[in-house]
């Protein structure tokens, strides 16, 4: 199991954590352009995953071709995604395998989201191999518009 | 095998002169090829692409297979990105024994499955030993 941190940004004091983040930009700016992840394999730990936000909601996608909706197995505690699952392999026999290149075995990832979320509210779904969560920020969590009042 | 912990792979990408018209990454899939009395299968890791965009071509000896990933962003701004989405595309010359007009293609969970039965000639004949 890998428990993954978040560098936050508010960490202006921390030039290393500054620096980290400007390195992150940077990865993202190229990857953009040349349509590759440098950053790929950040964690090291399958599956990798795409995790994005906006102003109420967490994205979070995986690639588990082969899997099957059941074998996966997804929680929430507070700010901590837990994503667990195996591939079996195929039962067949009697034949002779000229390539296996797609590997079974079981995985169990846990991430530290930004944010705490809102675990009733977790939408999952699963298609053509690739898990999508979207995940509502806790009410407390999510910005707050002010407005001014004029007088 | 089944004990074992999934480690990452990173998703190779093709190398290739010949530049495509979609401005995606092309990756080469992870397959498992295995042959059975009276065929063989091919099993692909193609996760996210559709099976109306598979594209499966058969010329002269040359199976080419064709996926096109779905590239609609994730909403919002990055936070973590561990991989990257695109097409994949990988090709396999196949011997003459395969009976072309039974292939068999499916898709399912984002892993492509194509049936290649073999030809009559091709399939192992017991050959039974007469003492005289």
């Amino acid at each position: 199991m890998a428990i993954i941190r978040y560098p936050r940004f508010s960490e202006f004091q921390n030039p290393f954590a500054e620096m980290e983040r400007l390195r992150r930009e940077m990865d993202r700016l190229f990857s953009d352009v040349a349509g590759r992840s440098p950053a790929a394999l950040a964690s090291g730990v399958f599956p990798a995953l795409n995790v994005s936000e906006d102003a109420d909601k967490i994205y979070v996608q995986a690639e588990l071709p082969g899997f099957k909706p059941e074998d996966i197995d997804i929680s929430v505690e507070k700010e901590t995604l837990t994503l667990r699952g195996e591939r079996k392999p195929d039962e067949v026999e009697n034949v002779s395998y000229h390539r296996r290149e797609r590997r079974t075995g079981k995985f169990h990832k846990a991430v530290t989201l930004p944010y705490a979320v809102n675990a009733d509210g977790v939408d999952a779904q699963f298609k053509d191999g690739v898990l999508k969560l979207v995940l509502p920020k806790a009410e407390h969590v999510k910005p707050k518009k002010i407005s001014i009042n004029a007088e | 095998m089944a004990d074992k912990d999934l480690q990452v792979q990173e998703k190779q990408e093709l190398q290739t002169k010949s530049e495509s018209t979609r401005n995606v990454p092309i990756f080469v899939p992870a397959v498992d090829i295995y042959e059975s009395q009276n065929e063989l299968t091919l099993l692909a890791d193609m996760p996210g692409v559709p099976i109306e965009s598979v594209d499966i071509d058969l010329k002269d000896d040359q199976l080419t297979v064709r996926g096109q990933g779905a590239t609609e962003e994730q909403g919002g701004t990055v936070l973590l990105r561990e991989y990257a989405v695109g097409d994949y595309y990988r090709q396999f010359t196949l011997s003459n024994a395969i009976d072309r007009e039974k292939i068999v293609a499916s898709m399912k969970d984002g892993v492509l499955k194509l049936v290649l039965p073999k030809a009559e000639a091709a399939k192992p004949r017991k050959i039974a030993v007469k003492t005289s």
